[in-house]
Order: C-alpha cells, then structure tokens, then sequence
C-alpha cells in the first residue's frame, strides 16, 4: 500500500481512537497520542515532500461512463500545504498541551483537533473535487466542533452555530460550481478537467459562472466579503485553534482550492474571464474592510482575526490576478507568522488569566521576553519588513498586480500602511507601556511546551521563503528572496511600513487609552447589524408564507379537507345506511341481489 | 290439459320466491318474515326439482336436483327450530316481535 495512505489515515486513526478509547482519566494520554500522531502525519509529509504520484480507487461507479473516485494527488502544491498543515498542526498540539492542560474536556478537544487534521488532509491530498467537497464539509464540521468547544457559554455555541451556516451557504454555490464544472468537462479529477474543457464548446461566459460558483466555496472558508462575518466570531473557540484552524490552514483551504483548480484548468484558459475581475474585487474589497476593521478592534485575538482576514484578501487578490503562485506563496509564509501570532497571544492571554483586552495589558515584553520577542518578530513579517518571509510574498502579490496593471496595487499598498499601523498599535498598547491590571502585572513566562512552538515559528516567520523546496506551488515556481531596492515596488512597501509604523508612534506610543475612536469601524461597518436585519426580515416575511400555507393549505385543505369529508361520509353512513331496522337490510340485500342477477343474466 | 313446461315451472317458481321476498322486506311482523322465508326456500327447491325432472340422463331424471332439495329441507328444518328458538328467546326479552321496535343496531 502506497504510504501516502497512512499520510490521510492516520489522524483519522487518531480521532477515532481518542474519541472511543481515550475519555476522562486517559484525557492526558490522549493528548500526548493525539500529539504524536500528528508528529507521526508531520515526518511522513516530510518523507512524501517532492514526490509525483496519483494513487486511487474507484468508489462509486454507475452505469458505464459514471464513476467517482477516492484518490490522493502528490505534487509540489500538495506535498508543501501538507508540510504547512502537518508542521503548523503539530506545533499547535504541543502548544495545547500546556495551553489546554486543566480544560475538563481535553480529550474531546484533542479528538476533534485529529478529526481536524484528517479532514485537512484530505482536501490537500484529494485529486478530484467531489472527494474535496467531503473533506471540505468535514472541515466545517469539526471547525464547528472546535469553536464550540467550550459550548456551556452561550457565545461559543452561537459562534460555532455562525460559523456553520455561513459555511454552508458558500458550500452550496461551491457544489453547483463543481456539478457546473463537472458537466462542462465531464470529470471531477483535477487532472482531466482540463482536456475535458479544452474538447467542449461552452461558452465562457458560462465557464466564468462555474469559477465564481466554485469560488463562493473559498468565500465560505476563506472569509471572504461577504460572507467574513464568521470569523471574528471564531475566535471564541480555544486560542491554539485559532492559530490552527482560523489563521493557518482551514481559512487557508478556499485559496488552496482555487489554486488547486486554477492550476487544474490551466491559467491560460483564465484570460479574459469576467469572474477573474470580480475575484480580484471581493479579495480586494476584503482585504481593505478587514484592514479598517482591524485599527479599532480591542480584544487582542480580534485584531488578528481581522488581519487575517485582510492577507486572506491578499491572497484571494493575487488569485483574481491570476497568479495563483503568488497567493499561495502569501498563504505558505502566512502561515507560519499568523500562527505565530495566534500562538503568542494565546501565551499572553494564558499569563493574563484569560484578559483579551489589549487596554488591560501593557508592559508585557519585560514579563514575557520569549513570547514578547517572537510576537515582534512575527508582526514584522506580518507588515513585510524587508528580509522577512511576508516581506517576499507580499511583494509577489503587488508585483503581480503591478503587471496585471491593476489599480488593486495602490489597495494593496494601502492596506499595507494599515496593517503596520494596527499591528504596533497592538505591540504599542499591549507590550510596551506600563501594565494597566492585575493580570498584567502578575503575568509571567510561559512554560517551556508553549514558548518552544513560538520559537520555531518564529524561525519560519524569518526562514521560510528561503526553504523553498516546501513552497506549496505549481511545478516551476521560484519565490524571490532577494531585495530589489531600484524597484519602485521595493519603495512603495518601504513607505507603506513607515507611513504605518509613524502613524502608530504618534498614535498610539505611551498611551493608556484610546485615542481614536472611529464607530464605522469599531463596529465592523455595522455588516453584522445589517445581515441580523435582514435575515429577521426575510425569515419572518418566510415564517409568514409558510405559516399561512401550513394553517390554510395544509390544515384548511389537504389534511383538515380529508378528514372533514371522511367524517361527513362516515356520519352519513352512520345515519341513514345503518338504520338498524331489520326490512331496510333486508331491502338492500334484496336489491343487491337482483341488481347482481341482472348484471350477470344481461351483460 | 296440456303439460306444464320448464318455463312454467321457473316462472312459478320465481313469483313464489318474489312473494316471498316482498313479504320478508315489507311485513314487521318476524312470524310472518320467517314464513315469507320459508316460501322462498320452497321456490328455490321447486327450481332444483322442475331442472331434475327435466334434464334427463340415460332416460331417467338428472336425480342430483332432487338430492339437494331434501338437503334444503333438512336444512330448513333446523333452521326453523334454531329460528323459532330465537323468536321465543326474543319475545321473552322484548315483549314484542315488531320489527320496527327491533333496532338495537341503529348506528
């Protein structure tokens, strides 16, 4: 058996026996297993890293032409995302078993962080989209479960709740794009999609159609405008599962999808496509509200939420832009420093006793010099100081947009500033400074499980363009890990950064409250408030047809109309036929006979 | 006088059962319905007689006919005294064998 099997197995494996063996007293063995297991997925991807191969069997077959099959595809793209979701996912199970030590359900946490694991594997490997469409509606389910983890308060379970159905509304324009896809070339294998649109006839304006369909799948996971509006909330389950899920590789998902695809139908079948432009505009749109959102957000895991909706639109961008090479060149480097990121503010918010509030903070670099450091050290990858892995990335997307000639360049320089601008606001206020609480006063450095993890990412967050063999992309893709200052390109990112960081300084530095106070965007451009209106409106205009249907149709006509002319009938059965007088049955019989004579002697 | 044929014989035999059957639907009193009864039973054996004599097998009368009117007899007989038996138990019970008053079963 092909051990790139194991590879989709084993986490699977790990969930099961965890979430049937392994409850209440062996909680801890199951987090060690849990964590070893995921170790175990981590070396194999490294074995597997570079490998071609396609194996697969047939699942479903109907009729002679009709069949669907389970099959793993290993190639530079996939076997470099599982390194990203193997490695990134092990460093957030040994972080979780100093973070999540005392939680009372930690078995079940580490369960459904294998059944993570598994459904993420699943989508990376999958050579076809239908069995990418499972492992797709799995990964909601156990994001589900993760968010919901702490379900006894009413926030988390409403998140979960949240984050589910706003999934599923993406998920259901991503089926109809694949059946679209599917009908337009006849396969769902990624590797026959391709021919199969070269030797049909469709028009493209209904191959644009497809791609936006299937592109609203990656607006469900990815957290795109308009369906963004999950993730915030998100940051209700566990801190790790953020860093995990909701940073690095679920929300990561819809733009290794449609890279996946992009490379599937081949980018040159994408010129010209109006669905490229509207990609480009949600990811743009995305990245700009997200920035915004982000300057006046207070809770610490917020911020991050928001920004990493921000790069998500930097990546959904450079896909629009079709460079799908540049995207998920973002999303590999982003990985690993959101997940950094994550990760230190869930040390901070662990040596704070659960405090979010960044006002609450303050002056935590002295009392958490390891985390402290890291987090500097992944923000500054985060706003693309030069020689840094979001350095490079970052200016492959904004040279991707300078050759598409877009004028998303100028958003994406724009969005930059602003994320230097609330990313040492957040250092600013709650790092620097004095401490403004209790908690902060008497937070101390984490132990060695949770500051390890932060300290190889940290690595990463500085090395990883320079790695370049695990770069998930198509074949021939060379990142740039070179510094280009007679670029223009080079200085617009420079001044960025500066017009950014200086904002924050004069803002920001040595403050302990704050200072600016913009509602549109504290309160998230009010989308939250405008989605509730008009779901209320539309659910209750549909609760108002449906109850009259159900009390007039349903009840009035069909059930009640049946009953009603059943009991009239029996009724007058019961009156006038069952008189109970001997010479009236006796009537009828004779009747009856004479009629049965009649119809048998003449006819 | 001339012999009466198959067809006379049906004909009578279908007024008797028709006189019958008009006395069992329109007389209330239950004596009378059960008589009427008994005449339609006499019709019925009178049609199984009539057949016998006039089919012939081997040049003697088909006597299966005749075979099953002493089964009817026989079985009308009972029938009289399980009935009668049931009248008397009637009367006992009710004071009356009006069939009109008789309506127990009115739904």
């Amino acid at each position: 058996m092909n051990t790139s099997w194991f590879l989709l197995l084993l986490p699977l494996l790990s969930a099961l026996i965890i979430h049937f063996a392994l409850k209440q007293r062996l909680a801890t063995l199951a987090s060690y297993y849990g964590t070893a297991a995921t170790g175990a997925a981590f070396a194999l991807a490294i074995t597997l890293l570079g490998k071609t191969d396609s194996p697969s069997f047939e699942w479903i077959s109907i009729g002679e032409n009709f069949s669907i099959d389970i099959g793993l595809k290993l190639d530079k793209l996939s076997t470099g995302m599982m390194i990203v979701v193997t490695g990134i996912g092990l460093l957030v199970h040994l972080f979780s078993l100093g973070y999540m030590k005392d939680d009372a359900a930690k078995a079940r946490y580490f369960g459904n962080l294998s059944l993570f694991m598994f459904s993420m594997t699943g989508i990376v490997l999958a050579d076809n989209f239908l069995m990418m469409f499972i492992f797709w509606e799995l990964v909601g389910l156990s994001s589900f479960l993760l968010i919901g983890h702490w379900y006894q308060k009413d926030s988390a379970a409403d998140a979960a709740k949240k984050a589910f159905l706003t999934n599923r509304i993406g998920d259901f324009g991503f089926m109809i794009g694949i059946l679209m896809i599917w009908s337009f070339s006849g396969s769902f294998v990624f590797d026959q999609i391709s021919s199969g649109l070269a030797a049909s006839t469709i028009h493209t304006c209904w191959l644009s159609i497809a791609v936006l369909l299937v592109f609203c799948g990656a607006i469900g996971k990815s957290a795109q405008a308009p369906l963004h509006v999950w993730l915030p909330d998100a940051m209700e389950g566990p801190t790790p599962v953020s860093a995990l899920i909701h940073a690095a590789t679920m929300v990561a998902a819809g733009v290794y999808m449609m890279a996946r695809f992009f490379f599937a139908i081949g980018t040159e079948n994408l010129d010209g496509l109006w669905a490229m432009n509207t990609i480009t505009w949600i990811g743009g749109i995305t990245s700009l509200l997200a920035a915004l959102m982000a300057t006046q957000q207070n809770d610490i895991k917020k911020i991050l939420a928001y920004s990493t909706l921000s790069q998500l639109g930097y990546m959904v961008m450079a896909v629009g832009l079709a460079a799908p090479d540049a995207g998920m060149f973002h999303l590999f480097t982003h990985a690993w420093f959101k997940a950094l990121l994550f990760l230190g503010s869930g040390a901070v918010i662990y040596a704070c006793h659960h405090e979010q509030d960044i006002w609450q903070m303050g002056g935590l670099l002295k009392k958490m010099p390891i985390t402290g450091i890291t987090f500097i050290i992944g923000t500054l990858a985060l706003t693309a100081v030069p020689f840094t892995s979001g350095f490079f990335s970052k200016e492959g997307i904004l040279h991707a947009a300078h050759e598409a000639h877009s004028p998303f360049l100028w958003v994406a320089v724009g969005v930059a500033a602003l994320t230097t601008f609330y990313m040492f606001r957040l250092i600013f206020v709650a790092f620097l400074g004095e401490p403004r609480s209790e908690n902060a006063k008497k937070a101390k450095e984490v132990g060695l499980v949770m500051w390890l993890p932060l300290v190889l990412l940290a690595g990463m967050a500085i090395g990883s363009p320079y790695v370049g063999s695990i770069i998930p992309s198509s074949e021939d893709f060379k990142p740039v890990t070179e510094v280009h200052p007679e670029d223009a390109l080079f200085w617009y990112s420079i001044s960025a950064f500066v017009v950014g960081l200086a904002a924050a300084c004069v803002f920001y530095l040595g403050k302990k409250k704050e200072p600016l106070n913009i509602p549109l965007f504290a309160n998230k451009f009010y989308i939250d408030e405008l989605y509730a209106g008009v779901v209320k409106f539309a659910q209750d205009l549909l609760a108002a047809v449906v109850h009259f249907f159900d009390e007039f149709i349903i009840h009035g006509l069909f059930v009640g109309g049946l009953t009603r002319s059943v009991q009239g009938l029996g009724h007058s059965f019961r009156r006038y036929i069952q008189s109970g007088n001997l010479q009236a049955y006796a009537l009828v019989l004779g009747l009856g006979t004479v009629l049965v004579i009649y119809f048998t002697a003449f006819f | 006088m001339p012999e009466a044929s198959l067809n006379d014989y049906l004909l009578f035999s279908g007024l008797l059962f028709a006189v019958g059957l008009a006395g069992v639907i329109a007389r209330r009193n239950i004596i009378v319905i059960f008589m009427c009864l008994e005449m339609m039973l006499a019709a019925a054996s009178l049609t199984l007689v009539a057949f016998s004599r006039f089919h012939t097998v081997d040049g003697l009368p088909d006597f299966d006919g005749q075979m099953l009117v002493f089964f009817i007899i026989t079985v009308a007989a009972a029938e009289v005294a399980v009935g009668l038996a049931i009248i008397v138990a009637l009367y006992r019970a009710r004071q009356t064998i009006n069939t009109d008053e008789l309506d127990a079963l009115k739904g």
